[in-house]
């Protein structure tokens, strides 16, 4: 008697697990999409990737790492296609034949964020590098990524701009965290840092940080599609990638990006560029 | 009672412990129904024996017959093991109820529950454990727990049972009681036993034969009789309790006696010996006789000495004596003589033993 | 609440509180996406602690119970690997399934399937190490006496196996809780991706990254009933035989 209590208890553990069984998508129809954390917090590809899937029944696997990571893998041939927005990289991702196809999808802008009592008085100005400089001489406390995300690498242009630079300075501190987790260490130490609006705009409510300094033209963030470029690396699903990138730039998909995110925060998240040149940008 | 055809038969038995021999057993008989024990010091390989036998420890080299038949390739060595029972000195019993302690050697056989809870009763009952059947093996006293490992060995209806000083961790009361029941069990089933003790009073009590062992070998094996009161050297003499062991030569014959001198005295004993041999008498305690009026009584013995008292310790229901009378001797007596003779330390007393009583070991018999 | 500063343990509190009432919000109304989460977690964890028993104690026992040259070395490998860091564990089964790594044929990166891999690889020695100590501890001349009743071999790991079955559940216990919590091999080897490889601390990481608090502690406190309740049943199971 006892024992067929016990069959029939692992009976059921085993039939539970046999529902792990999910279906093994087909090799020909797996998508390695390798983007940044930010792309993945603001929420846009929870929206656009079902609409894809639905479309053209590939299945998307997401890997959200940091920008230097996301290139390896498509440098490994780990990954089939790139949505990432560090343009220097990018361009020598390309030109070392890595990629292909780096098409512009869409753009958002970084901001100065910090506390409203503002000690470097950095408020309202237009230029991003001379608020950096002022905070340099302020010595008021900033927060920096540094994790080689696409926004670290743009906080790095803009002291390189200011011709300054603040590694090793005590008012200069490096989380190595996400931008939404750096944007609390700011809030609480009341510190400086720069941040995508997107981020910024999600955590907004309960942060207690300002917009100090928006709409310099060095403050913009453009995103380009890239494929991995299947001569380098025959195992990569050069199809699905290119469905992929075609479809960020689509018609439809750019008139999603455009009002994404306006429902939730008055304001879209992303401005859509396809087609356009990346000079045009900000004007 | 003892069928002619052995039940287990051993040639040539030897076990090896890094490079040592730690067992060597030319030859072993032992006739179906016959219960055995293997007296002998720690040390001796009386566990040693009885796990070669069993199997469960693999000889460097000999054989094992069972029944005739000879136990060696892998198949007949598993076969073989089923058809006995081992008990430990611990009772080694599993982590559950007494019934399914004793039901487990028939759980290993695949035996049909009905069936199973019949024996177990059966055997449970036999030995006054059937109340505590439900009970958790983890509550039981000493007795009751080594009763249940016995019960277990016995439900398997062994054709030998090998019982490894199976007594030894129980108080007195327990091991009485259990050995009175083990006793009547083993009249009743006639079951081959072998079992090791280092409690000779036990091998007394029990056996059919005992065997002495030291050293790895077997010195002496016979009737209990044969082995107390004819121990064939030194240390079977101790080893059984034979407490006065005295070396000496033979000065003179008397046609079926004759005399040895031992520090100047001389003691007459029954045998063969020639004159000039050196011989060893042994004398149990229990043959000495102690008295206080030497004039006054008659005695047979022809040994009658002077001793002195230097020794009086107890062994509870005997007390020990150990005298001087130019050689050391030791007597039993009771307390009651003890008593109605003044026995005390330092006393002079007549000592006297008879002839017959004392066992000659003479050097060329080995 | 937040009039622009912060009061740092004001803020804790109310985050804490938040947390809370947002994970019985998550589970009264069963949100389907939270259910998904933790039923992974459950599966993956769970079919890794399955694994690595079969695996653990099979050779925990075989170890245990055999003499060979070089058993201390494989006995201290084994508990080694009990205190193996699971990031490292992550790093290197992520290098053996990538693509073009010796493995990637299979093709089994970023998928639950390479989650459970890399879960058993940091539970088996955890078994195994447990085991290995459970059985050695029983005593010594209890091997003999079961074969003495006529056990063959394999009747006598089982029984020897059920007689350790205190330290045992211990280990399915030990493993169960190393696996369940862990992160860092999970977001490696898994990816994290939504409604397919995310579990629930995966997803604390991430909502945690995000910023949103919230979320992460009510995910966190989620995961410690399942655990909580998992441990129970274990627990039940374990304590029950102690009383019998």
């Amino acid at each position: 008697m006892k024992i067929n209590r016990w069959i029939i208890l692992w009976g059921i553990v085993f039939l539970i697990f046999i529902s792990l069984m999910t279906p093994v998508h087909a090799q020909q129809k797996t998508i390695i999409l390798a983007t940044t954390t930010s792309t993945q917090d603001s929420g846009l590809l929870d929206l656009l990737l079902p609409i894809f899937e639905k479309k053209t029944d590939y299945f998307v696997k997401t890997i959200a790492v940091g920008s230097g990571q996301a290139m390896t893998m498509g440098q490994k041939g780990e990954a089939d296609v790139l949505l990432v927005h560090s343009p220097a990289a990018e361009k020598k991702f390309i030109s070392e034949g890595y990629g292909m196809n780096r098409r512009l999808v869409m753009h958002n802008d970084y901001i100065i964020v910090g506390p409203s009592e503002d000690p470097a008085k950095i408020k309202g100005l237009k230029s991003s590098s001379e608020s950096f400089k002022k905070i340099a001489s302020a010595k008021a406390l900033f927060l920096s990524r540094g994790d080689n995300s696409g926004t670290n690498a743009k906080e790095k242009d803009i002291w390189k701009a200011a011709g300054i630079n603040p590694e090793g300075e005590k008012w200069y501190q490096q989380t190595g965290l996400g931008m939404g987790q750096t944007l609390n260490v700011a809030a609480e130490k009341k510190g400086y840092t720069l941040a995508d609006r997107g981020t910024y705009l999600a955590l907004k409510k309960n942060l207690g940080l300002d917009i100090l300094v928006e709409g310099d033209a060095i403050l913009l963030n453009i995103y380009h599609v890239i494929e991995v470029n299947p001569a380098k690396w025959p195992k990569v699903n050069a199809a699905g990638a290119r469905a992929f990138a075609d479809f960020m730039v689509s018609k439809e998909t750019q008139e999603i990006i455009k009002t994404f995110g306006v429902e939730k925060f008055g304001s879209p998240l992303f401005f859509p560029d396809a087609g356009k040149k990346e000079e045009e940008l900000g004007k | 009672m003892n069928e002619s055809k052995p039940i287990l038969e051993a040639k040539n038995l030897e076990v090896r412990k890094g490079g040592t021999i730690i067992l060597n057993v030319p030859f072993l008989l032992i006739p179906k129904g016959e219960i055995l024990s293997l007296i002998g010091p720690n040390g001796a390989g009386k566990t040693t024996l009885l796990q070669t036998l069993s199997y469960l420890f693999k000889p460097f080299q000999g054989e094992i017959f069972f029944k005739g038949e000879k136990v060696n390739a892998n198949h007949s060595v598993f076969e073989y093991r089923r058809k006995l029972a081992m008990v430990f000195q611990e009772p080694l019993l599993f982590d559950t109820t007494v019934f399914d302690n004793v039901a487990s050697g028939l759980k290993i056989r695949r035996m049909k529950k009905q069936e199973i809870r019949r024996i177990v009763m059966e055997h449970l009952d036999q030995l006054g454990m059937g109340h505590l059947s439900h009970r958790s093996a983890r509550t039981l006293s000493g007795g009751e727990a080594q009763r249940t490992s016995l019960a277990r060995a016995f439900a398997i209806q062994p054709e030998v049972l090998l019982l490894d000083e199976p007594f030894a961790s129980l108080d007195p009361p327990s091991r009485e009681s259990l050995i009175e029941d083990l006793e009547r069990i083993l009249r009743q089933t006639r079951t081959t036993t072998i079992f090791a003790t280092h409690d000779r009073l036990e091998a007394l009590r029990l056996s059919d034969r005992i065997a002495v062992m030291n050293g790895g070998k077997i010195l002496q094996i016979g009737t209990p009789g044969e082995v107390m009161n004819h121990p064939v050297d030194e240390f079977v003499a101790s080893f059984v309790g034979v407490e006065t062991v005295l070396t000496g030569r033979v000065i003179k014959r008397n046609g079926g006696t004759f005399v040895v001198s031992i520090s100047g005295k001389e003691i007459e004993a029954v045998g063969e010996a020639h004159l000039g041999e050196a011989v060893i008498l042994c004398i149990r305690p229990e043959n000495v006789t102690l008295s206080i009026h030497p004039s006054k009584e008659a005695t047979s013995a022809r040994n009658v000495f002077l001793g002195k008292i230097v020794k009086i310790t107890s062994l509870g229901l005997y007390q020990k004596v150990q005298l001087h009378c130019g050689f050391p001797l030791v007597a039993y007596v009771t307390h009651h003589s003890l008593e109605e003779l003044s026995l005390r330390e330092g006393k002079e007393v007549k000592v006297s033993f008879k002839a017959t009583a004392i066992h000659v070991v003479r050097k060329k018999e080995k | 609440m937040v009039f622009g500063y912060w009061d740092l343990g004001g803020v804790k509190m109310d985050l804490i509180l938040e947390g809370i009432k947002k994970a019985f919000w998550l589970l009264i109304t069963f949100d389907p996406e939270v259910m998904g989460i933790t039923l992974l977690s459950l599966q993956v964890s769970g079919t890794a602690t399955l694994v690595s028993l079969l695996i653990g104690i099979s050779v925990g026992t075989a170890v245990a119970l055999s003499k060979f040259p070089g058993r201390r070395i494989v006995i201290s490998l084994i508990n080694t690997g009990m205190g193996l860091p699971p990031v490292v564990v992550g790093l290197f089964v992520t290098i053996f399934l990538w693509r073009n790594g010796p493995l990637g044929f299979f093709r089994i990166l970023y998928t639950p399937t390479a989650m459970i891999i890399a879960q058993t690889v940091i539970a088996a020695p955890i078994v195994m190490g447990i085991t290995l100590v459970a059985i050695q501890q029983l005593p010594p001349k209890l091997r003999l006496q079961i074969l003495a009743l006529g056990a063959t071999r394999l009747q006598m790991v089982w029984i020897l196996i059920k007689e350790a079955k205190l330290p045992l559940l211990a280990a399915v216990m030990a493993g169960f809780g190393g696996v369940i919590s862990e992160v860092g091999a999970s977001i490696m080897v898994g990816g994290n991706i939504k409604g397919y490889s995310r579990v629930l601390t995966t997803a604390t990481v991430m909502e945690t990254s995000r910023g949103n608090f919230d979320i992460a502690i009510a995910l966190g406190i989620i995961l410690l009933l399942m655990a909580y309740f998992i441990n129970l049943i274990l627990t039940q199971i374990q304590q029950r035989e102690r009383s019998r």
